[in-house]
């Protein structure tokens, strides 16, 4: 009767130990350093990608009209806002005139009496020459002596001289009485083209000296992204691509636009090439300007040719390659790479393949001793 | 012959299996907490390794970049390229800070990677899903640990990143886990300040008569500019060509160009043998008090094992069995006791592991010296017990 007990309990003994043993074993193998490293792999394929280039900038307006007094004044009124819409010729304020309008009345009263003179002049003249034709006749039937004769001619030149005079004095006097006016005129602020107020620097009764800008007002139609984008993904940017632009404030939606210009000064301490791109339609509501905008400028499509993920690409002593996958062991292949896109595919100029087998996500560096593991999904990383 | 300690274990197997488990999650904590310190040690060389560099350029008379603030001009790379024996030259900078996605916060070591391709110095060496950073701005890539998922939005100060690529094991040396940005935002991060800080500097400059002059128009919009401008990164990484050795490559950079450069060797010594120095003697500490404990406890656990069968052992001196065949039982016994609760702590260690909110390192080393280790206290703990076994009167047996 003790042989089964006894067994019964060796089994059970046995039913423990060897679980225990298995579970050890497992764990001596399938973790720490002598585990098998968990790889995925991507097929190396023959497809076309289109890269493009992705800069930062801020929205600005590409002309920017900044109106004020040509004279140093006083501001009498100003009719316009920040954020109100001009049109072209409109009268947005003006300065105050002082004494202006006063020597305007001036002037046409000088033109006035000015008049008076000219019609006393004309009278004169006419009598003068009245009498320089009576006398003539009286001459010719040797009625007068010569020398009243020559005193009348004299007289009538006089006369002429002295109406010539007046009426270029009148002449002169209009003139002036324009240029006040002229001056009266300048003295009003007038947008020279339609827009937005964007700024209103100084209010009524300010001082401001000459040249000094009282309103700035920028052309809405000629809105543009001052955009940066680093050197050395800058390749391939062109006048006329198209772009997407995304401003800061609205991330969900992009805006169509282009590459209008490419500066040709870059940015030497930021290491970036400038370029304005511009809308293709004016954004509604028009965005602030100096707002960020993210900007994606799409470059043309590139033929087909091997496309690895740029996941794929590794550093093994200072040379940029990959792991393939040769007969289930690794070896690592040097590559030239071409073009990239923005999804992160990289075209290979040289040394792969389509159809090559590399790896593309590896839970640890790898080397051509590794043991590896493939699967479809590295543990810990969610669909 | 038979197995008087098989015959024993057969007959209390329970009892000595659940002591040998019993000593196995001792054991298992004894393990870990070596695999923590390995792990320490072990987050110092992968922040080495993921930076793929072999000289780090920091500011004169640091210990930067990571056990020390360093500040180094942003155009330096240009000049250290050019030196002979360079092959690359990366800027590189690193922040540790609390980073937010949605509500939670999570802290983390924000790496400025320089613009450039997949396998440039800095940026992360291998991903375990998404892609590489393919944009000059606003992307990221995470470190699987900081539970960020690719497609997810983060907030770094006051912009908003993508995460498109995961990696694993990219952490600092003290175990946050990096997310790696483009450079020139990473460089607005660490030095530019919040919204509120802008504005009270540029109301102080403005209220600076030095500086707001009414006659030089324009003079203050530069000063402002020049305050908020930042053109610094904490470190450049240098690759070397495979025919220069560190030393031929670093010397010129320190004698000419006036600057601390660390070769990997230097740089571990200051990770391993100053950073982590204090952290890990307190865990070695607490590893000798760990092991003691447990030979104590192993010590106990024999000697009581033996205390509870003297009776026999005398009944089994009263019939003639030789000392040996009593001390062979006994030391059996306790090694087999020592095996079992190096299996059983060996699986409760690996299990234990992952669920460590740092990185536990387990060694194939370390279970060796342990095994060994556990079997020498074992066989010591029972020379105590096999003394009393052998001073055991025979008359006991009948005595009581």
């Amino acid at each position: 009767m003790r042989f089964p007990r006894l067994q019964r309990q060796t089994l059970t003994l046995v039913a423990v130990i060897i679980p225990l043993l298995f579970l050890f074993i497992y764990v001596a193998l399938r973790s720490g350093p002598l585990a098998p490293i968990a790889v995925t792999v991507s097929t190396v394929e023959s497809r076309p990608i289109a890269p493009a280039l992705a800069g930062m900038g801020t929205v600005q307006a590409r002309f920017t009209y900044k109106i004020g007094p040509t004279v140093a004044g006083r501001v009498k009124r100003l009719d316009v806002h920040v954020g109100d819409t001009v049109k072209a010729g409109q009268v947005l304020g003006e300065m105050d005139a002082v004494d202006l309008d006063d020597r305007i009345s001036a002037q046409q009263a000088a033109i006035k009496s000015s008049e008076a003179t000219l019609r006393q002049a004309a009278a004169k003249e006419a009598f003068a020459q009245t009498q320089a034709s009576r006398y003539e006749q009286l001459l010719s039937v040797r009625g007068t002596s010569e020398e009243t004769v020559v005193t009348k001619r004299q007289e009538l030149a006089v006369a002429s001289a002295v109406l010539a005079a007046s009426r270029e004095d009148i002449v002169r006097l209009r003139a002036e009485l324009e240029a006040l006016r002229a001056q009266r005129g300048n003295l009003r602020l007038v947008a020279p083209v339609a827009g937005l107020v964007a700024v209103r620097d100084a209010d009524p009764g300010t001082t401001v000296v000459a040249g000094q800008a009282v309103v700035e007002v920028i052309d809405t139609a000629s809105l543009w992204v001052d955009t940066r984008f680093d050197q050395i993904s800058a390749e391939g940017l062109a006048t006329g691509r198209p772009a997407k632009i995304v401003l800061r404030s609205r991330r969900s939606q992009g805006v169509a636009g282009h590459v209008l210009r490419i500066e040709p000064r870059a940015d030497a301490v930021t290491e970036e090439t400038l370029a304005k791109i511009a809308f293709d339609a004016p954004p509604v509501p028009l965005p602030p300007l100096g707002e960020l905008a993210e900007v994606t400028v799409q470059l043309g499509e590139l033929p087909a040719a091997p496309t690895i993920s740029n996941a794929a690409i590794r550093t093994v002593d200072g040379q940029r390659g990959v792991w393939t996958l040769v007969d289930g062991g690794l070896t690592f292949t040097p590559v030239v790479l071409g073009r990239s896109s923005l999804d992160g595919l990289v075209q290979v100029v040289k040394g792969l393949s389509v159809g090559e087998q590399v790896v593309l996500y590896s839970e640890k560096a790898l080397s051509a001793k590794s043991r590896i593991h493939i699967v479809e999904r590295l543990p810990g990383v969610t669909p | 012959m038979i197995s008087l300690a098989g015959r024993d274990i057969l007959h209390a197997w329970g009892k000595f299996i659940f002591t040998g488990i019993g000593l196995g999650l001792l054991i298992g904590v004894t393990l870990t907490m070596a695999g923590v310190y390995r792990g320490m040690v072990d987050d110092g060389k992968v922040l080495l390794d993921n930076s793929g560099a072999n000289l780090w350029v920091v500011q004169k008379d640091t210990l930067g970049p990571y056990a020390e603030s360093s500040s180094i001009p942003d155009d330096l790379w240009r000049s250290i390229r050019t030196l002979p024996g360079v092959a690359e030259a990366a800027n590189v900078t690193y922040l540790t800070m609390q980073v937010g996605r949605g509500q939670k916060d999570v802290r983390v070591m924000v790496v400025g990677i320089a613009a450039g391709e997949p396998g440039t110095s800095g940026w992360p060496p291998q991903l375990v899903a998404g892609r590489q950073i393919t944009r000059g701005h606003y992307e990221a890539v995470a470190d699987i640990a900081t539970g960020f998922r690719l497609g997810d939005e983060v907030n770094i100060r006051r912009n908003r990143y993508t995460v498109v690529g995961l990696t694993r094991r990219m952490v600092s040396s003290s175990g946050d886990p990096m997310v790696f940005i483009p450079l020139k935002d990473a460089q607005e991060a660490q030095f530019l300040k919040d919204n509120d800080a802008i504005l009270m500097q540029r109301r102080r400059t403005e209220a600076n008569r030095a500086f707001n002059r009414p006659a030089v128009p324009g003079l203050l919009d530069a000063v402002i500019a020049s305050q908020t401008s930042n053109n610094s990164v904490n470190a450049v990484l240098v690759r070397i060509q495979p025919e220069y050795s560190p030393r031929e490559v670093a010397e010129p950079i320190r004698r000419w160009k006036r600057l601390t450069v660390y070769d990997r060797a230097q740089m571990e010594e200051i990770l391993v043998g100053k950073l982590i120095a204090t952290s890990a003697r307190q865990i070695a500490m607490f590893l000798v008090i760990l092991a003691v404990v447990s030979a104590a406890i192993v010590a106990f656990i024999i000697y009581t094992l033996t205390m509870d069968k003297i009776r026999e052992i005398a009944v089994l001196k009263l019939i003639g069995t030789r000392n040996r065949t009593i001390a062979g039982m006994i030391l059996q016994q306790a090694l087999v006791l020592g095996v079992i609760g190096f299996v059983v702590g060996k699986i409760t260690a690996t299990f234990a592991a992952p669920l460590f909110p740092k990185y536990v390192l387990l060694t194939p080393i370390d279970s060796i010296l342990g095994f060994v280790a556990v079997l020498v206290i074992c066989v010591l703990a029972s020379i105590v017990a096999i003394r009393m076994a052998l001073k055991v009167d025979p008359a006991e047996a009948i005595g009581g």
